[in-house]
C-alpha cells in the first residue's frame, strides 16, 4: 500500500455512455486539478523558452543569492538559477512520472488480464508472482534494482514502473475475472472469437477505467518516489535538475537560505496534490459507490 | 486453526523463497552486478582471482544454493567494502527501524482512529471537511520535505528538538531523551500514514452506521458512546486492522527516507548506503528482511481477525 495510491474498490462496470471527459471538466475539483497541471506542464516544457537563464551554469561569486531581476527566485549553493532549475527539473520529474506509469500499466495490464481471463494454473502462477512483488516494500526493491542497473533516467523510469505494476495487475485481474463471466463475452466466444481477441477487444477495455484511476494515483506516487530517490542521491544525478535532487543539499544550506528547501518541495506537493485530486474525482465519476 | 496456521506459514515460506529468488537473480544477472566488480582489474589473471575470491566462477544456481543455505543459518555473507559479516549489522539496524516504525504506528493509530470516528459521526461538518482537506494535502506532501520542514521549524527556528541522530544511551536508558530524538522522525512518518488510516476508519464506520442493529441498540436506550464503541466500531474494526496491515510495507518504505533525513542508523539508511556503494550482500539481506517483516505482519493481521471478529474462523 502506497500512500498516494489508495486502491479503489473494484466497482461495477459503468454501462452508461456519457463521456468521462465532459463530466470531469464540469467537476469543480476536476477542472481545477486539470488546469493547475496544465500550467505546471506548460511552465516546465515552454517556460525555458521565455525564461532563458541556464539551469546548470554555476556562479561562484553569486551563491545563495536573493531574488533579483537577473535571477527571479535567486540562486542555489553553487550560484545556479533556482527558477531555471525548477523549470528544467519539472521536465524531468513530470516526464518520468508519466512514462513510468505507462510501463506499470503495460506490464500490470498484461499480467492481470491474462491471469483473470485464463484462470487455472496461469492465474495461480501469475498472481503468486504479484503477491511476491507486493510483499517486498517497493522502495527496497527499487533501491536493489538501482544498485545494479545504475541511475540513468531510462533506468529510473523503468524501475519506478516496475515498483507499481503489481498494483495494476491486481486491479485488472479483479476486474477481468468479473467481466469474463458476462454474457457478451460468452456471445463473442460463441461467434468464434479467439482468446486474445476476447481479452483485448472485449474484456480489457471494460477494465480500463479502474486501471486508469489507479494509474492517475500512481503518477502521484511516482513523483514522490522519483523525487525521494533523487533526494537520496540515487535518482537523477546533478548537474541535471530534478525537483528531488534540488533538495539533496537543502539540509546543509537551509540554515542560511531556507527558501532553497521550500520551493522544490512546494512544487512537488502541488503536482502530487493535483494528481491525487484528479484520481479521486475520476474514481468518483467511474465508480459512484466509492463516494462517502 | 492449527491447519490454517500451518498453511499460512507454508504460503509465507513460498513467498519468501520467491523473494529470495527475485532479489538474487535480479542482482546477479544484471549487467552491473557483482561480476562487474572484477572489471576494474587490468589483467585477466587479476580478474579471475577476484572472481574466484568472490565465488563468481561457480554456476549461478550453485551460488544461489550456497547463499540461500547461508541465509537459513542466519549468515548473509560479508559486506563488500569492509568484509564484515552482514547479519550483526542488519540486526543492529533493524532495532532502530523497529523503534521508529512502532513509534510511528502507535502515533498514527492513536490519532488516526479517533479522528476517523469523529469525522464519520459528524459527517459533512466543518471538521469533517477540514480533516478531509488536510488528509489530501498530507498524502501529497513528500515525506522527506515534511521532515526537512519539521527540522527547519523545531530544530533550526525554535531550537527545541535535536535536528538528527539517535539518543545517546551510553549513560543508561532515558525515556525523555529517547522521546526527544524519536518524536520528530516518528511524527513525520506517522503524518504520512495518517490520511489513509483516517479515511479508512471513517469509510468503514460509515458503512456500518446505518445498520439496523444500531437502531435497535439505540431504541433499547443504549447510550450513543456505547453504541459507537461497542456496536459500530466492533464491526468496522476488521477492515481497519486490514488497513493497518497494508500500511506496514509503506511504513518500511517510508523509513528509508525518514532515516536518511534524520540521520538515524536504521535498516532503511543501510539500504541506501548499500545501494550507493553497490554492496550486494547487504542489499539482498535488507530486501529479504523487509519482505520477511511484511509476511510476518500479514500473518499476525490474519490471526488478529479471529480475535476481533469471532465469526471469522480459520479452519
Amino acid at each position: 500500500m502506497t500512500r498516494a495510491a489508495t486502491v479503489p474498490p473494484a466497482g461495477e462496470v459503468r454501462q452508461r455512455r456519457t463521456g468521462l471527459l465532459p463530466r470531469l471538466l464540469r467537476h469543480p475539483v476536476g477542472i481545477t486539478a486539470v488546469l493547475v497541471l496544465a500550467v505546471l506542464y506548460a511552465a516546465a516544457f515552454l517556460g525555458p523558452f521565455v525564461y532563458s537563464a541556464s539551469p546548470i551554469t554555476t556562479d561562484a561569486l553569486n551563491t545563495t543569492a536573493s531574488p533579483s531581476a537577473q535571477h527571479l527566485l535567486g540562486t542555489d549553493e553553487l550560484g545556479r538559477d533556482v527558477l531555471a532549475r525548477l523549470l528544467y527539473g519539472g521536465r524531468i520529474t513530470l516526464t518520468i512520472s508519466i512514462v513510468s506509469m505507462v510501463v506499470a500499466l503495460s506490464i500490470g495490464s498484461l499480467v492481470g488480464a491474462l491471469a483473470g481471463f485464463y484462470q487455472g494454473w496461469t492465474e495461480t502462477l501469475l498472481m503468486r508472482l504479484v503477491d511476491t512483488f507486493m510483499a517486498i516494500p517497493s522502495f527496497f526493491l527499487i533501491l536493489a534494482a538501482i544498485a545494479v542497473l545504475g541511475n540513468a533516467p531510462a533506468v529510473v523510469v523503468t524501475v519506478i514502473g516496475l515498483g507499481f505494476w503489481p498494483q495494476v495487475a491486481r486491479i485488472v485481474h479483479a476486474e477481468v475475472s468479473k467481466i469474463r463471466n458476462f454474457e457478451f463475452v460468452e456471445a463473442g466466444r460463441a461467434l468464434g472469437a479467439s482468446g486474445s481477441r476476447l481479452i483485448w477487444r472485449h474484456v480489457f477495455p471494460q477494465a480500463l477505467p479502474a486501471a486508469a484511476v489507479l494509474t492517475t494515483l500512481g503518477i502521484a506516487w511516482s513523483i514522490l518516489t522519483e523525487t525521494g530517490l533523487s533526494y537520496l542521491g540515487l535518482g537523477i544525478q546533478p548537474p541535471l535538475a530534478s525537483w528531488g535532487n534540488m533538495l539533496q543539499n537543502a539540509q546543509t544550506y537551509f540554515w542560511v537560505k531556507p527558501m532553497l528547501a521550500i520551493y522544490p518541495g512546494a512544487v512537488i506537493a502541488l503536482a502530487v496534490l493535483c494528481f491525487n485530486l484528479l484520481g479521486n474525482v475520476l474514481r468518483d465519476l467511474t465508480d459512484p459507490r466509492s463516494r462517502f | 486453526m492449527v491447519g490454517f496456521l500451518g498453511r499460512r506459514i507454508g504460503q509465507g515460506m513460498v513467498v519468501l523463497l520467491l523473494i529470495s529468488l527475485v532479489t538474487f537473480f535480479l542482482i546477479n544477472l544484471a549487467p552491473g552486478g557483482p561480476s562487474a566488480a572484477a572489471r576494474f582489474e587490468s589483467t585477466a589473471e587479476e580478474r579471475a582471482a577476484i572472481q574466484k575470491q568472490l565465488g563468481l566462477d561457480r554456476p549461478l544456481l550453485t551460488r544461489y544454493g550456497s547463499w540461500a543455505t547461508g541465509v537459513l543459518r542466519g549468515d548473509f555473507g560479508a559486506t563488500l567494502s569492509g568484509g564484515q559479516p552482514v547479519a550483526p549489522i542488519l540486526r543492529q539496524r533493524l532495532g532502530t527501524t523497529l523503534q521508529l516504525g512502532l513509534a510511528a504506528l502507535v502515533l498514527s493509530v492513536v490519532i488516526g482512529i479517533p479522528l476517523g470516528i469523529i469525522t464519520a459521526m459528524r459527517r459533512n461538518s466543518v471538521l469533517d471537511h477540514s480533516v478531509n482537506a488536510l488528509s489530501t494535502l498530507g498524502m501529497s506532501v513528500p515525506d522527506f520535505w515534511t521532515g526537512i520542514m519539521a527540522i527547519l521549524l523545531f530544530a533550526v527556528t525554535l531550537k527545541v528538538l535535536p535536528a538528527s541522530g539517535l539518543a545517546d544511551m551510553s549513560a543508561g536508558f532515558s525515556l525523555s531523551e529517547w522521546l526527544r530524538h524519536m518524536i520528530l522522525p516518528a511524527g513525520v512518518l506517522a503524518f504520512v500514514m495518517l490520511p489513509n488510516l483516517v479515511r479508512f476508519t471513517r469509510a468503514s464506520l460509515l458503512e456500518v452506521l446505518g445498520a439496523d442493529y444500531l437502531r435497535t441498540a439505540r431504541a433499547k436506550g443504549v447510550r450513543e458512546g456505547r453504541v459507537i464503541v461497542k456496536h459500530a466500531l466492533r464491526n468496522a474494526f476488521v477492515p481497519i486492522v486490514a488497513m493497518i496491515g497494508l500500511i506496514l510495507p509503506a511504513l518500511l518504505s517510508g523509513s528509508v527516507i525518514i532515516e536518511s533525513v534524520f540521520g538515524l542508523p536504521g535498516m532503511g539508511r543501510l539500504a541506501v548506503d548499500a545501494a550507493l556503494g553497490r554492496d550486494y550482500n547487504t542489499i539482498m539481506a535488507v530486501t529479504l528482511a523487509a519482505g520477511f517483516i511484511v509476511i510476518l505482519t500479514n500473518l499476525v493481521v490474519d490471526l488478529a481477525y479471529t480475535v476481533i471478529d469471532p465469526r471469522i474462523r480459520h479452519d
